[in-house]
């Protein structure tokens, strides 16, 4: 029989938002790249909610499109509503989260991985990868095709071994009846993988028609709207928007669950993988907090295309009629038609501590992971961990280093940095309260933190590159200006401090002093402020922040630096725990299992104490000396 | 987790705490001379730092205007001292007490206390310690470490644990309510949280303050040698306590098991400071009362510097004596023969057979041989055979600084309420305060914090 062989630089398997991000960037960095999928029609698919970014994973997608990515510019362009949720608390906790018309979101992604010069769409499924002496050096597909590479990706997000189930249906496929890859889990372990098996589900779909709004409480979007992108006009995302619609559970509700507690799968036994706590089910929400009265139901359009709703708030695995009778239980949702059933998902992924932080398998050279296939759940998890892995997979091919995020720089740095320090027990989704320095990585300053690691990669042009510097430029120097200027205790002066009800000057201050009192911004104190030049409001959005929370921002940069030290201590790849003498037992087992790269990340494996850390100083101290 | 950094100036105790003349504190790190000018006062207001390297200058350490205590102040400069830092190592008056005082006031001048073996570490990576010791110095590390760790925790049992992890909790719970409100804020709702928010931290607050204050009356200093009283009910272990005291403290009657909770008294023996906890005694309980007492005498064992094991020399030993001497195995004991007075006293042989422990006959009745008794002890301990614990002051020292810190960061989340500060800051020295007190209660805190918002709130899509 005769094969397909081809040569390419880079192969990417899956075409989600880790897929597209990871051939993206080693298409645009000059590399043959092709990206495998099992349907091109359904790229950048969305099989569960309909919306890209909210709390901290709107931070991802800024943080993405910072560094060069496509998730930001893909979702302002086909947006159908966009909020800035937490807006009443601190600047780091501000999220943007946009619903996207699920249809539009994926062509407009094919529209641009066609037009990618050096990447090609391919369907098919690939069934092995091909490893020589500890290197990845193609994959082969279900045909036979084989397919030379000096770099492969693994995006397989949800369709490794897939089974979605409900009741005790259970299809062998990938979300939405796609076709799941049931060969390459075999390839992996055969090749000295490990494998977890994970959970997820979704909520029903339902037809718009059925529902009765006028029960809901509507919920509308932002004006004006915000984008994503840095590279996004402000002034284009005037759109018109639509709704979304908030609704409750009670207690029948609650009642129909309980008393079919004993079909639901994952109660019987015949789920097996492990779900996020971050996506329960609402038989768990009832189960775990039996004394709540009601959840929330949020409910989203798929879309403008459709009349498909999405039900947020109550993913299931309960079988058909159970899901039919409790949907019905909530007001407006009375007389619902269900389209598409609620179902579980559960899928092969890796062990996510294989990998090291360029998203490289330690024993497998040229083979990278990204995405849900490494754990995490969500599209922005995906896509991030997707531009870090195709960066880094052109980083390689040229010969040079690896962009590795730190957690004082981004929270793609927290995500990756937890995914190989922690013991993965369940999908990991990114959250505020993970990151340790989050009044440093705010959505709003992710250009100013990123641009340059882009730009340095190849991924953001000169032209953009160019105005996050000017924008830096002019926010150092409207900061010296506020701090150099000084009001006395004018009438006018006086007048206005009373107007926003803080106390009147005796003496002089500097404006920047006044900007941090709390009643006050920069933009209140414009009419005593004369020689204010015209600045472009995210400029002076950073001004107001970075005056504003001085104290704060500089406690935090201050433990930064402390833990940069730590970060740069390297611990050799080839160092051999059992030498180390004195460090206790579980510490010893922990570090051959993560096997950390340098003494930051030691210090944050769990099991691993400050004194084994000592220990671990010292010896590495002598040894360097010795080598001396 | 807090990792140490040589960017600190560390301060530790380094004389062993027996009641000798002189106790020396030492300071070591690049402000070491900048912190001893602040507790220290030489004769004409001299000042430390602007002195020579290798001089001793007599003066006081004072803190908040009240002289601690006479001492002789050793300056060494880097990188002519033992850790190559600047070093300043206080000689003061021994005992406990004094020697911690100084301590204290180190620390209170911005010193952090020492990590166990910290002095050690520092000296090899400042390359004062041959390489060929690296081995040594990681031992000693990680002994140090684990001798802390266990008598961290057994001076953490009872009250001090029970009330940091009430105040743990009470902090983790606003601080995952916080965190959920944030990352679902559709869902959770913060608004007039700030006023709940300041109740809780002024109480936690006052909580830890409390705590502070008992380590500042010594309460937890003050322990002293813990020496138990064991035996087999009615082996004469009240009487023993009474006589050695001379006070008439315990119950002592002839019906076995009449003591029932763990009496505890104090003795000066030559300087020496006994903490003596008599104990019920140790057989089969056959009843629910006394079985407690029983429990809670097992319980002493493990903690106890010295052990004096009273047994009836009227009586051959059996399975409860058996027993005891296998619970006490590798401790520092006497055992002690009791009943002398009487004529049956004949079994004193049949008890020292097959141990380690010095055998002593006495009689609790008459007091004969509790001199006796009291030299052995003396000597027994400045022989070193009971190492007296006295990781009790250093981690005391530690408890403290940890507490002061999380009082610190909550003085930070009040700032921030009175500013009218959005709650994503109040979380920050939340987060802080709750940090410190993992120094204490262990356990990895990102780890609990994301269980204690997924158990209690029911957040996610």
């Amino acid at each position: 029989m005769r094969h397909i062989e081809e040569t390419v630089d880079v192969a990417v398997i899956g075409a989600g938002h880790a897929g597209c991000e990871a051939a993206l960037a080693c298409a645009r960095l000059g590399f043959t790249t092709l990206l495998f999928t099992v349907s091109t029609d359904n790229v950048a698919f969305m099989p569960c909610n309909p919306n890209i970014g909210g709390t901290s994973k709107g931070h991802l997608v800024r943080e993405i499109d910072a560094l060069g990515g496509e998730m930001g510019k893909n979702i302002d362009k086909t947006f159908i509503q966009s909020r800035m949720l937490n807006v009443s608390k601190g600047p780091a906790v501000h999220s943007l989260r946009a619903q996207a018309d699920k249809s539009e979101y994926s062509r407009s992604m094919r529209r641009v991985l066609e037009n990618t010069d050096n990447l090609l769409l391919r369907q098919a499924e690939v069934s092995e990868i091909i490893v020589e002496d500890g290197v990845c050096t193609g994959v082969k597909t279900t045909s036979g095709a084989v397919y030379h590479t000096k770099a492969v990706i693994l995006c397989t997000g949800v369709y490794l071994n897939a089974c979605c189930i409900y009741g005790d249906v259970r299809n062998y496929t990938g979300p939405n009846g796609m076709m799941a890859a049931n060969h390459l889990t075999d390839s992996l372990v055969k090749n000295g993988i490990e494998i977890l098996r994970f959970k997820t589900g979704t909520p029903a779909r339902v037809d718009r028609r059925s529902i009765d709004f006028s029960k809901m409480e509507e919920q509308k979007g932002d004006n004006p709207v915000v984008p994503f992108s840095f590279s996004s006009d402000p002034e284009k995302m005037n759109i018109e928007q639509v709704s979304c619609w908030l609704t409750y559970t009670n207690e029948k509700t609650h009642e129909i669950i309980r008393e079919n507690i004993d079909r639901s799968p994952l109660y019987s036994g015949a789920i097996k993988g492990t779900g996020p706590r971050y996506c329960p089910s609402i038989e768990d929400k009832v189960m775990k907090f039996p004394d709540k009265e009601r959840h929330q139901v949020f409910i989203e359009p798929e879309g403008l295309y459709t009349n498909e709703m999405y039900l947020s708030g109550m993913s299931s695995s309960l079988p058909e009629d159970v899901q039919y009778a409790m949907y019905r239980t909530v007001p407006g949702l009375e007389n619902v038609h269900i389209v598409k059933n609620a179902y579980a998902i559960e899928y092969d992924c890796i062990n996510p501590i294989q990998l090291d932080a360029s998203l490289e398998f330690r024993n497998i050279k040229g083979l990278f992971s990204a995405g849900q296939a490494n754990g995490s759940s969500g599209y922005e998890e995906a896509a991030a961990q997707g531009l870090i892995a195709g960066i880094n997979a052109a980083m390689k091919l040229s010969g040079r280093k690896p962009l590795i995020l730190q957690r004082s720089e981004a929270y793609i740095g927290v995500l990756i940095d937890d995914l190989l320090t922690k013991e993965t027990k369940e999908p990991y989704r990114m959250m505020t309260s993970r990151a340790e320095y989050r009044l440093l990585l705010r959505q709003d300053n992710a250009d100013l933190r990123l641009r340059k690691y882009g730009y340095e990669a190849g991924l953001v042009s000169e032209e953009e590159y160019a105005r996050t510097k000017e924008k830096e430029r002019q926010i150092e120097e409207e900061i010296k200006r506020l701090s150099s200027t000084f009001v006395g205790s004018s009438e006018r002066v006086n007048l206005l401090l009373k107007e926003y009800g803080t106390a009147p000057l005796s003496g002089g201050c500097s404006l920047a002093e006044l900007v941090k009192r709390p009643e006050l911004s920069y933009a209140v104190l414009a009419p005593i402020d004369e020689n204010r030049p015209a600045l472009r409001a995210d400029v002076a959005e950073q001004v107001n922040i970075q005056l504003k929370y001085e104290g704060y921002i500089r406690r935090q940069e201050r433990q930064v630096e402390q833990a940069k030290k730590l970060e740069s201590k390297r611990i050799p790849e080839d160092l051999d725990y059992d030498e180390v003498g004195s460090l206790r037992l579980e510490a010893r087992q922990k570090l051959k299992l993560f096997r950390p790269a340098n003494i930051g990340q030691a210090s944050r494996i769990q099991g691993v104490s400050p004194a084994d850390i000592s220990v671990l100083t010292v010896f590495l101290t002598g040894r360097k000396r010795k080598e001396k | 987790m807090r990792i140490q950094t040589t960017e600190d100036t560390i301060a530790a105790i380094s004389t062993s705490l027996a009641p000798s003349g002189i106790g020396i504190v030492r300071m070591s790190g690049p402000e070491a001379f900048a912190l001893a000018d602040r507790i220290y006062k030489g004769v004409k207001g001299k000042k430390l730092s602007a002195q020579k390297a290798n001089t001793v200058h007599y003066g006081w350490i004072v803190r908040d205007g009240r002289v601690l205590d006479e001492v002789l102040c050793i300056l060494l400069r880097a990188p002519h001292s033992y850790t190559g830092e600047d070093t300043v190592e206080i000689d003061c008056h021994g005992g406990i007490l004094a020697v911690g005082r100084v301590l204290d006031a180190c620390l209170a001048a911005g010193a952090r206390i020492a990590e166990p073996g910290e002095f050690t570490k520092r000296a090899f990576l400042n390359g004062r310690i041959d390489m060929s010791q690296a081995e040594a110095v990681m031992d000693i590390i990680s002994a140090k470490s684990e001798y802390a760790l266990e008598s961290s925790l057994s001076q953490l049992s009872g009250s001090l644990k029970e009330k940091i992890e009430k105040i743990r909790e009470a902090l983790l719970f606003e601080l995952a309510y916080i965190e959920s409100a944030l990352d679902d804020p559709e869902h959770y709702d913060l608004t007039g949280y700030s006023e709940r928010i300041s109740g809780v931290i002024r109480r936690q607050k006052e909580e830890i303050e409390g705590l502070i204050q008992s380590f500042e009356r010594g309460k937890f200093i003050q322990e002293g040698i813990k020496t138990v009283i064991l035996g087999r009910p009615n082996a004469g272990k009240s009487s023993l306590l009474n006589a050695l005291t001379g006070k008439q403290r315990a119950i002592v009657t002839d019906i076995p098991g009449t003591t029932r909770d763990v009496i505890e008294e104090n003795l000066q023996l030559q300087g020496l400071a006994l903490r003596i906890l008599d104990t019920a005694g140790i057989r089969r309980a056959d009843n629910e009362v006394e079985r407690i007492g029983v429990d809670l005498a097992k319980s002493q064992i493990s903690d106890a510097d010295l052990i004096l094991y009273v047994c009836d020399g009227t009586k051959l030993p059996d399975e409860n004596d058996r027993e005891i001497l296998e619970l006490i195995k590798g401790k520092k004991g006497i055992i002690l023969i009791n009943k002398t007075d009487l004529e049956d006293c004949v079994y004193a042989r049949a008890y020292g057979e097959n141990t380690a422990f010095p055998v002593l006959e006495i009689s609790a009745k008459t007091e004969e041989g509790l001199e006796k008794l009291k030299n052995t002890i003396v000597e027994m301990f400045f022989e070193g055979k009971i190492s007296f614990n006295e990781e009790v002051v250093i981690t005391s020292a530690r408890h403290r600084d940890v507490l002061l810190r999380a009082r610190e960061s909550l003085d930070l989340v009040e700032e921030s309420i009175e500013a009218g500060m959005p709650e994503d800051f109040l979380s920050i020295d939340i987060y802080g305060a709750l940090d410190a007190l993992s120094e204490i209660t262990g356990g990895s805190l990102s780890e609990d914090l994301v269980d204690e918002i997924f158990s209690k709130f029911c957040t996610g899509k």
